[in-house]
């Protein structure tokens, strides 16, 4: 039979991008460093306790009293286990990659709604990432950015994008028929049909889109410790590493406590968005 | 002169269009060019004008083409080919901008159901065709508050539509199309998706606002008794091709084909009208939980001879006759079991006139009107039956 080696014309193509767009991954490089450190610095300098009520208060405005309550214990069970400054770390990373795979996201899901010739190209592209494991991701990032904690970044973009594209588009198709032509009729734009009509009542769908990146988001960032992208991760890695099942056990717990926590916000906002 | 000509439209979907229009030149019918091509015809060379302040009403059976046709007049469907002339302008020929402002101005759109904005109060629903204009939010409020006052929902302006009933959020549609103050208003089966004692409510108050409005009103029905009720001129279409053009009296006298004379089932009303269209709201209606007493007071109010009773869910019980209140009274009884008369007259909405008569004949009751859940819709006297197979409001 043929024998094909698709591995390795991949990892051409992958040196080639490497040698010929050094600029673009540098540019990419300074832009996620930027918004990590940013976001971590921002996270540091507010005391913790404060930090701590900040977002419990954020969970009783978007959910309800009970997730503030879980939320506050949580984050006090954290600070007490010493782990503070690495769920700090965590968050900082898991937060400004999933901002930037919003940004990306979102626009990519609404051009998708509305060129089905641009749907059927995107996704086998999705399932392409959505079902590579996601190991594979930390190959290239550490290829084009080295080890620490922007390619940690990249590969979460790349492994926690298709949900929000996919939800997005499907938000946007889903809006009733009827409902579209009475935009139309009325004589509304391009722009006033996606930002008046479509995107308001999408935004339910599109949150739940947000919520799953988010928690794709922490679990990518939890393996991306194994390139050295710190936080949490390298605590559980440790654990691993070094037969220590109490600093495995305590890195694991607090991965969880943020999971939820997080899990929690973003579905409360959803919901909010769905009881006007 | 005429406010709206259409020439020779077409609207074909699939992907060999113009090679339809020419087979449909040729003759081939509907049927034959799916067969042929895979093409559906939408609509096939339709002409036709409506006046200034006309109430056209167009008719056919399902998929004759009515929603493509009136999507062709504000071209949330592009036609063929062909030509649509509103005010001297052919419609086909404007650019992105004039078709904008035709929208935006001219013909305003109101949907089967609804297609109001789910995200928006009652109130911004009805300023979105202002407000997307740019029109200031002061002058575009006091403009929708007029538009609401209009279709009779003040006092809703802050609801959202789902927590209104049908009948309501139609209004809310009726009144977000009159906000802009179009000349043309486009309605597609409006009122097919309202329950049949609100629709004719609708249609009255249609028909009391068209008289002090003017509008050209494009309004499409599968229903003759909606069509003859409302067109000043009714199209009856089939397989995309206008089959006749007439009043109502034309359509019924004079129906061009066997196709319409199915629709219109000759001039014998009483075997087109249904129950549905004559039936009434009951003035008074008690309840199962009532006592005699109740039931008494109520006949006595109204001056009926017996009252129909239903459960809380609007379920029919049966009848109750003021002979037996009296006499259960005196008994002193507290409820209605031993004077119910479970046997009463009733049909279903759909029944024809004519079947009602023998029933009406040897009743003593009013004939109940139910649905297949036994909700009770309506009731008729004989009188709304004679009404009814002569034409006469009821
Ligand atoms: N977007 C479309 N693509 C393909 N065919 C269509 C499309 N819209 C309508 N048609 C076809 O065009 C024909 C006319 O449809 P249309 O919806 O205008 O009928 P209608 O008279 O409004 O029917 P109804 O009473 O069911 O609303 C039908 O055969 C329908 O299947
Ligand atoms: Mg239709």
């Amino acid at each position: 039979m043929f024998d094909l080696n698709i591995g390795s014309y991949f990892e051409i193509f992958v040196l080639w991008l490497k040698d010929n767009f050094d600029f673009l991954f540098d540019f990419i490089k300074n832009v996620l460093e930027g918004s990590i450190n940013g976001i971590e610095y921002l996270l540091n300098v507010i005391p913790v306790i404060i930090l701590i009520l900040l977002f419990g208060l954020l969970a009783w405005k978007v959910s309800s009293k009970g997730v503030a309550i879980f939320t506050i214990i949580g984050l006090l069970l954290i600070d007490s286990m010493g782990l503070w400054a690495e769920t700090v770390s965590t968050l900082a990373l898991v937060l400004s990659a999933s901002f930037i795979t919003l940004i990306i996201g979102i626009p990519l899901g609404i051009i998708a709604s509305k060129s089905d010739g641009f749907d059927r190209i995107l996704r086998p592209i999705l399932d392409f990432m959505q079902t590579m494991p996601a190991f594979v991701y930390l190959i290239p990032a550490v290829l084009f950015f080295s080890l620490g904690k922007v390619p940690g970044a990249f590969a979460t973009i790349i492994f926690s994008m298709p949900p929000v594209v996919r939800l997005t588009n499907l938000a946007i198709r889903q809006v009733p028929k009827e409902v579209v032509e009475a935009g139309r009729s009325f004589g509304s734009t391009s722009k006033q049909m996606l930002f008046k009509v479509q995107l308001p009542i999408a935004l339910p769908t599109i949150l739940a889109g947000v919520n799953q990146t988010i928690m794709l988001a922490l679990s990518m960032v939890v393996i991306s410790a194994m390139i050295g992208s710190g936080g949490l991760g390298k605590i559980v890695l440790r654990g691993i590493q070094e037969y220590k099942i109490d600093l495995g056990f305590e890195g694991g717990l607090a991965v969880v406590i943020l999971a939820m926590i997080l899990d929690r916000i973003t579905q409360g906002l959803g919901d909010i968005n769905k009881d006007k | 002169m005429s406010l709206i000509e259409v020439k020779n439209l077409y609207k074909i979907f699939g992907n060999k269009p113009k090679k339809v229009v020419l087979l449909l030149e040729k003759g081939l019918s509907k049927d034959e060019i799916l067969n042929k091509t895979g093409n559906t015809v939408g609509i096939s060379n339709a002409s036709f004008e409506v006046d200034q302040g006309e109430f056209f009403v167009v008719m056919g059976l399902s998929g004759s083409g009515k929603s493509t046709l009136i999507r062709c007049l504000n071209r949330l469907v592009e036609p063929t080919t062909g030509e649509i002339i509103i005010d001297g302008d052919d419609i086909l020929k404007a650019d992105k901008d004039k078709l904008k402002d035709i929208r935006r101005k001219k013909i305003s759109m109101v949907f089967q159901h609804f297609g109001l904005f789910p995200h928006r109060t009652v109130i911004a629903n009805v300023e979105y065709g202002l407000e997307i204009q740019g029109v200031e939010p002061q002058k575009r409020t006091e403009k929708a508050k007029e538009a609401i006052k209009l279709v009779g929902l003040e006092g809703y302006e802050d609801s959202m539509p789902n927590e209104l009933s049908g009948g309501m959020q139609q209004r809310v549609g009726l009144a977000r199309a009159l906000a802009n103050d179009p000349d043309i208003l486009l309605m597609d089966e409006a009122f097919s998706a309202l329950d049949p004692l609100i629709r004719k409510e609708m249609q009255d108050e249609l028909l009391e606002l068209q008289s002090k409005m003017k509008k050209t009103i494009i309004f499409i029905t599968h229903d003759l008794d909606e069509a003859l009720k409302l067109g000043d001129r009714i199209a009856v279409m089939k397989d995309g091709k206008v089959v006749q053009i007439g009043s109502a009296e034309d359509i019924l006298t004079n129906p061009a084909n066997d196709y319409v004379k199915e629709f219109v089932q000759d001039v014998d009303r009483s075997r087109v009208v249904t129950a549905e269209a004559i039936m009434r709201k009951p003035d008074a209606l008690i309840s199962s939980k009532d006592g005699p007493r109740v039931a008494a007071r109520k006949m006595k109010e109204n001056e009926f001879s017996s009252i129909y009773v239903t459960d809380k869910n609007r379920k029919l019980q049966g009848i109750v006759r003021i002979e037996d209140a009296s006499k259960a009274i005196e008994r002193g009884e507290k409820s209605l079991e031993n004077i119910i008369i479970k046997d009463v007259p009733k049909t279903s909405p759909e029944q024809q006139i004519i079947d009602l008569l023998p029933t009406a004949k040897t009743s003593d009751y009013p004939i109940a009107v139910i649905d297949e859940q036994n909700t009770l819709l309506g009731i008729i006297v004989r009188a709304s039956i004679i009404l009814g197979i002569i034409g006469e409001e009821v």
